[in-house]
């Protein structure tokens, strides 16, 4: 196993480097530059903030002292938020983001989870069509229209619920979290049926019948350990997808999140927040993608067997 | 096949959770706006984050916003009539050829710390503004300052050569390139504004844009209210200053400004309570408040306009009579009435109708048939071997809703085809500077009231001209004949002469002027609408029985 983890984890370093390489220099080629706005910039004042951002020296000598900064840890200041460093802009929003989407991969699991489970005891009835309809709904809404309809339902009409923060009030988290896991529980809700109905005509579950286990032990002591095994694999990705794409939810919401940062960096040609998310966000999801594959390995016994060590 | 029934024990558990979680979660409680009332805290939804509170490196609304806040210039305006009245200036007198202008600083005037404003500050403070290292993009506003461009540009390094001196501790004496009207009301825009000293300087470099000084912990200024929190992308809360020369008259003693940029969010947010004031409203939800009795919907003419520029280097717009042709087929009253549900004013000139008393010429009307007779002149009679046209414009469904207008307006008045292109903000940015477009949107609000901030966009080689447009005459107007002018009556004729000279060769079309539009809460005192969208927090004050006198 640790063979494996060490590998996956030296394949890394060249991901990220052309990830750093690519954004690097797909920035400076995208027209219009961080300083230019609809008041026309003096030309003095453009080249002093060039100077204050080293952005006068020559590109590849830009790259260099860019990773070097890098390889210290240092994302450099941003070039929006002048004051502020990407460091300390990203150290901000992270833990929200981070919150909002372990929130939302919850309700993913539980009501995805569930309807997986509950669709798959009775493949191609009521039971089945009902919860994987909802979840087919789930995959084609959009955020930008759940989150709205799901305010102007319990935050205005009914008043149960803040229509906007994060953490000013107990119930603010709600919603987001629902907007954000609903088409992640969709998912979950697909993968879990098809894992749990492959499970199900597995030999060992028909050896648990026979012993005369209740239904209920047979699907949650046997059978749902081995079919939640997809979901596992996803939850990786999931939770990457989580943190870079929480944008529209936090807008919605009015979350200060990262994802907001992320977005808003592009169009304000913020070069070291876009860089720096970019940078951290691509390491995340390498790292989420190794987690939920380590995970799964440890779920199934057979693909540690293939590691020699158990 | 076993067909025992599935019971799922976490089921009912779970259920239960989530109601309890519903039931703790619910709004409850009072909202921000009657506990805001009761305690005299202001809640104003300022649009994005701010880029940062410092006066000499930011630009934007937002965070005019709360720099109005948390700093004072040495003049202030009256929110309802606009004149300039003492700020950290009690008095300030004006030599007869208007080239000095001497401040009298109020002794009573101090820093959030207690220490007391002095003339030096200024002198200290301009010179980091104008410094060419700080990179300042408003360094402009002091360049009515003897040397003071010189100073900017790098062309001269020592900063006695610059006009600003002080003549003892509370008098400061400015010296100007020609006398200019406008430039009292310049000391109430932040790039303006002195900053603390011995604070900036204990954090960085008196120009290093990166430093802490603008943190709550840190910050040291001479407003109102000052910095107590400032949670990125949440709040920036200032509270009433202690040492304020002007408190006693003061009501509240606080605001909080809240960072939304989403309209909807915002307009959400005010239904529940949650804003005193709006940064704006979307579009779609201005005719549902209209039609409310005692709305709180305010909306008030705006120094800004709103036009589209003509590349007039390139064919077919490099005929001042297409040019023409284009501006007086667009039925600017249908457009405002139906694309821009009643909101704005046509607008026939770049200079907004009464600024300070000026009104522009209006050489052109909407007029069909002389157009058609224009453009058959330039020789596309009825549209005929019409080359195309490209309108350029910034992604966004305000703009092309506009620009589909047009064209469609184009097409039935003249058979013209136009095709629209948009491009994101910075790309649009760019190809309007490398001047790549035949007819490009653009809109310009003023910094302060005079036509001035209008038509010196349009200099021969003006960085914010875009047009190709230069007129040696125009420039003397603008530069030379205007500074020099009597009296405003005189000085107001000129710029008349000069629109007219411009809005003759029609290098932009003007189509509509702006209004401010925000929501209000009936609560809110002291917050007049006027043309700069201007106010002083010093006059607002919250009437906590607002619903005992019925109505605003």
């Amino acid at each position: 196993m640790w063979r494996f983890v060490s590998y996956r984890l030296l394949q890394a370093i060249p991901v990220i480097l052309v990830v750093i390489t690519a954004t690097f220099f797909l920035v400076r080629m995208a027209p219009g530059g961080p300083f230019d706005g609809e008041k026309a910039v003096m030309p003095e004042v453009k080249a002093a903030l060039e100077a204050q951002y080293r952005l006068d020296l020559p590109v590849s000598q830009q790259y260099l002292s860019y990773l070097g900064d890098l390889a210290r840890g240092d994302f450099g200041p941003s070039f929006k938020y002048p004051g502020r460093s990407v460091n300390e802009l990203i150290a901000a929003g992270l833990p929200v983001t981070a919150e909002l989407g372990l929130y939302a991969l919850l309700v993913a699991l539980v009501i995805g989870g569930l309807a997986g489970v509950i669709a798959s005891l009775k493949p191609n009835t009521a039971q089945d069509y009902l919860p994987m309809s909802a979840a087919m709904i789930g995959i084609c809404m959009p955020s930008f229209l759940l989150g709205p309809m799901l305010l102007l339902v319990f935050g205005i009409y009914l008043d149960w619920l803040p229509v906007s923060g994060w953490g000013d009030t107990p119930g603010d988290k709600i919603l987001p979290a629902i907007t954000l896991g609903s088409s992640y529980a969709a998912y979950i809700a697909r993968l879990s049926r098809a894992g749990m109905l492959e499970v199900m005509s597995q030999d060992y579950i028909r050896t648990a019948r026979a012993k005369g286990l209740p239904e209920w032990q047979v699907v949650t002591r046997h059978a749902l350990r081995g079919g939640m095994i997809p979901v596992v694999a996803f939850l990786g990705p999931a939770f990457a997808g989580l943190l870079s794409g929480s944008f529209v939810v936090e807008t919605i919401f009015q979350i200060p999140g990262l994802g907001r940062f992320y977005v808003q960096a592009a169009f304000n040609r913020d070069y070291t927040m876009i860089l720096g998310t970019t940078v951290f966000l691509s390491t995340l999801i390498v790292l989420f993608n190794l987690l939920s594959d380590i995970l799964a390995a440890w779920m199934n016994p057979r693909l540690r067997a293939q590691f020699g060590d158990n | 096949m076993i067909t025992q029934k599935l019971k799922l024990p976490g089921l009912h558990t779970l259920l239960s959770l989530l109601v309890l979680v519903l039931l703790t979660g619910c709004t409850g409680g009072e909202s921000n706006i009657t506990i805001g009332n009761r305690e005299g805290i202001f809640h104003y939804g300022n649009g994005s984050e701010p880029q940062g509170l410092d006066p000499h490196v930011v630009t934007g609304v937002p965070e005019n916003n709360i720099l109005r806040a948390l700093f004072e210039g040495l003049a202030v305006k009256n929110p309802y009539t606009l004149e300039s009245e003492p700020g950290v200036a009690q008095s300030w007198d004006i030599s007869d050829d208007g080239k000095v202008i001497t401040f009298h600083i109020n002794p009573k005037a101090r820093w959030s710390n207690g220490d007391a404003m002095t003339a030096h500050d200024y002198v200290w403070s301009w010179q980091r503004a104008l410094h060419p290292a700080m990179g300042n993009a408003y360094a402009y506003m002091l360049y009515p300052i003897t040397g003071a461009e010189a100073f900017a540009t790098g062309e001269v390094t020592d900063f006695s050569k610059v006009g600003v001196k002080a003549l003892d501790e509370l008098t400061l004496q400015v010296t100007l390139n020609a006398a200019t009207p406008y430039f009292i009301q310049l000391m109430d825009h932040y790039s303006t504004f002195a900053v603390h000293r011995p604070t900036i300087e204990k954090f960085g470099k008196a120009t290093d844009r990166f430093t802490k000084w603008t943190r709550a912990a840190n910050m040291v200024s001479n407003g109102a209210f000052k910095l107590s929190e400032w949670k990125l992308n949440r709040r920036i809360t200032v509270t009433k200053s202690d040492t304020y020369w002007d408190r006693d008259k003061m009501k509240l003693n606080g605001i909080v400004f809240h960072p939304i940029e989403n309209q909807v969010s915002e307009e959400r947010m005010f239904r529940v309570g949650q804003l005193h004031r709006t940064g704006g409203i979307p579009l779609e939800k201005i005719p549902v408040y209209q039609a409310m009795k005692n709305t709180p919907l305010l909306m008030a003419p705006y120094l800004g306009t709103y036009y589209y520029l003509f590349n007039i280097d390139k064919p077919p717009v490099d005929d001042v009579r297409v040019r023409k042709a284009l501006a007086m087929t667009v039925d600017r009253d249908k457009l405002i009435n139906t694309v821009l549900q009643k909101t704005n004013v046509p607008a026939y000139s770049i200079t907004p109708p009464g600024t300070l008393g000026y009104q522009p010429p209006k050489v052109f009307s909407y007029d069909v048939e002389a157009a058609r007779e224009l453009l058959a002149q330039a020789g596309y009679p009825n549209g005929e071997n019409w080359p195309g046209m490209e309108l350029l414009y910034n992604t966004s469904e305000g703009h092309r809703k506009i620009a589909v207008a047009l064209q469609q307006m184009w097409k039935e008045a003249l058979n013209i085809d136009i095709t629209l292109s948009n491009q994101e903000w910075k790309v649009y940015l760019d190809t309007m500077s490398q001047m790549e477009f035949q007819i490009a949107r653009r809109g310009w609000i003023g910094d302060y009231v005079d036509p001035n901030n209008f038509l010196d966009m349009f200099l021969t080689g003006g960085g914010n001209n875009n047009t190709g447009f230069g007129e040696p005459l125009y420039d003397e107007m603008i530069q030379q004949l205007a500074p020099n002018a009597k009296s405003r009556k005189e000085r107001y004729r000129i710029f008349y002469a000069a629109e007219t000279m411009l809005m003759e060769q029609m290098p932009i079309l003007p189509i509509y002027t702006y209004t401010s539009k925000c929501l209000i809460h009936p609560s809110v005192k002291g917050m007049p609408s006027n043309l700069m969208d201007a106010f002083n927090y010093k006059y607002v004050w919250l009437d906590e029985n607002w619903q005992d006198e019925g109505e605003n």
